[in-house]
């Protein structure tokens, strides 16, 4: 009699689901269809299957869209940012989880506002002081920036890790003799590897696709990353539909093959980042 | 992806007691792992955030003799009518972010959190768009609703001629289409959200409201949204503060137009920052969101001092 009542039909479910499916995912297929396209054909049919697949408007986007040289420079900048970040971040995470600071709730405060901080607030003045040290339209200066802008994140995502740790291997080491350093690079490193998987992706992501900041500090066209240069692409052949959608497709493959790939890292440090206690 | 805001709860750090013994030098070499962190925090956020509260104050142009101009600014500012749409575009923004993503997300969550079969394989589909950088998401939307290459003609043939129109150039509609852009690809960020939340519901709770009666719907506004509140209410934080800064859709698919109508204060701050070259008055629209952010956050720390588990 309970069963029966548990029995709930998950038919609705699934309808739901699949609607919601294809609302999220036939607009990128429209996209990479489109890519395939001549912009003659895509005037006739925008949205439906091509005629023939032509591979044509992918090499001449990877040619005006100057692809060679912008992954280049994004890659450049994810990994510095990448690297300085998750060392910065380290360090930090493993103070605030395992030392035993002074203070720390002036710190927790402290990057209360410093991570609420509305960008547009600092961006001008930090614009300024940029191009007084001769850092604007310089890779490093973009990098400074992004390292200072995601390693609370990282932190904080990386602390969360530590935290979780069980103390004994760390009193273990310390009754060794171990100091504060050996401490941290013999066990805690090791042991929260996840966790610097997670906040890397998570920053190289967020370096790949950021706008704001690298179009502003690096107005330099050869200097550009893969996202500042697309908007100026899909300005520039703003009327070749084609063209402009093959060259967004080559923005997000390296990032749908990733995702696929290391789905539950993204969403838990995309979406736990800020969330968790 | 807009900044993530980390929000530390102060009471997760057991206190422990810092023995008498211990000198100067232990203490500074704890610190010395936070230092690096804090220092460039404090070059990049907290120094210029500070100038950038005092450039509000003058009426400097990037270039040359800074002078104190009091509140002028400000004055300016409230006599401003682009300013005033864009605090009204900004306010329209939060109010369509609370309710439709919010709704949609939910509505997901809850489809998601009844199934098991196929549940991974929905919720990576739902979340793809948002790892997919702003440049493209507009790339995508502008050819669909594009009044000539979109579906616009295609559903006028069949009869339905409503998207037939450049929809991000008509001034009553630009700024609801670039909303519903940057919705699109926000929502399956939010059903991840609330299905974690929702998976950590009691399932019993829903056995007694099923044995009692309840339908879906009662099931989910007495068992799932009660228990699910501290998620929900810290999005609602999230797309508060977000929606004030607000800024790559809008500068990418109609830079604030046409004739501002689609003009937030993101964009009218750098407008006036890096095309008119008036720091001091966009230090003045700057000093306006954060208020806004301020009193965004001031409302989540009274909730949470008011003993929400937030």
């Amino acid at each position: 009699m309970l069963k029966q009542q548990r029995a709930q039909s998950v038919l609705p479910n699934y309808i739901v689901l699949t609607l919601l499916a294809l609302f999220a995912l036939v607009p990128i297929v429209i996209l990479f269809l489109n890519s395939v396209k001549t912009t003659v054909e895509i005037g006739r049919n925008p949205i439906g299957f091509p005629q023939e697949i032509r591979l044509d408007n992918y090499l001449e986007a990877w040619d005006e869209g100057g692809y060679s040289n912008t992954i280049r420079n994004s890659f450049i900048m994810m990994t510095a940012t990448i690297v300085a970040s998750l060392t910065i971040a380290g360090l930090a995470a493993y103070a605030l989880a395992r030392l035993k600071l002074r203070g720390s709730s002036l710190i927790a405060f402290y990057f209360l506002v410093g991570t609420s901080v509305p960008p547009q607030l600092f961006m001008v003045p930090l614009f300024v002081m940029w191009r007084q040290f001769g850092l604007i339209n310089t890779h490093l200066g973009l990098i400074i920036i992004y390292v200072g802008l995601y390693s609370p994140f990282a932190t904080y995502l990386l602390r969360s890790y530590m935290v979780s740790l069980p103390e004994e291997f760390i009193e273990a080491a310390r009754i060794d003799g171990a100091n504060h350093w050996q401490v941290f690079r013999n066990i805690i490193l090791p042991l929260s590897w996840p966790g610097f998987l997670t906040a890397g992706l998570v920053i190289g992501l967020n370096v790949w696709n950021e706008f704001l900041f690298a179009v502003t500090f690096l107005p330099d066209p050869s200097l550009k990353p893969v996202a500042t240069s697309l908007f100026e692409f899909q300005g520039r052949f703003s009327r070749d539909w084609g063209l402009t959608s093959a060259g967004s497709v080559i923005m997000v493959i390296p990032i749908i093959v990733l995702f696929l790939l290391l789905q539950r890292r993204f969403i838990e440090g995309l979406t736990q980042g800020g969330l968790k206690g | 992806m807009a900044e993530s805001i980390v929000i530390p709860k102060s009471k997760s750090q057991p206190v422990k007691v810092i023995k008498p013994g211990q000198s100067f030098w232990p203490t500074l070499g704890r610190w010395s792992f936070i230092l690096p962190l804090l220092i460039l925090n404090l070059i990049i956020v907290i120094i210029p955030s500070i100038f950038g509260l005092l450039l509000a104050f003058t009426d400097w142009s990037g270039y040359g003799a800074i002078n104190f101009i009091g509140l002028e600014n400000f004055s300016k500012l409230f006599q401003d009518a682009i300013f005033f749409k864009s605090l009204t575009n900004n306010l329209i923004w939060t109010a369509l972010f609370l309710t439709v993503p919010i709704a949609v997300g939910l509505l997901g969550a809850y489809m998601l959190a009844g199934i098991k079969r196929g549940q991974i394989l929905f919720r990576v589909i739902f979340f793809l768009p948002y790892v997919f950088a702003s440049v493209v998401n507009t790339q995508i939307w502008r050819q669909i609703l594009h009044p000539r290459v979109g579906i616009g003609p295609i559903l006028a043939e069949y009869g339905l001629p409503f998207l037939d129109f450049p929809i991000f150039g008509t001034r009553e509609t630009a700024l609801f289409a670039v909303a519903f852009v940057d919705g699109w690809h926000f929502w399956g960020f939010l059903v991840i959200l609330y299905l974690a939340a929702m998976t950590a519901v009691d399932a019993e709770l829903y056995e007694v409201a099923r044995l009692d009666g309840a339908s879906r719907f009662q099931q989910f506004r007495f068992v799932t949204l009660p228990s699910i509140r501290p998620t929900l209410v810290f999005t609602i934080l999230m797309i508060t503060i977000w929606s004030s800064l607000v800024f790559d859709y809008v500068f990418i698919m109609t830079g604030g137009g046409p004739a501002n109508s689609s003009e937030v204060m993101g964009t009218y701050l750098y407008q006036n920052a890096f095309q008119r070259f008036d720091v001091g008055y966009a230090a003045s629209v700057g000093v306006m969101m954060s208020l806004w952010v301020m009193l965004a956050v001031a409302g989540f720390v009274y909730l949470r001092r008011r003993g929400w588990e937030i």
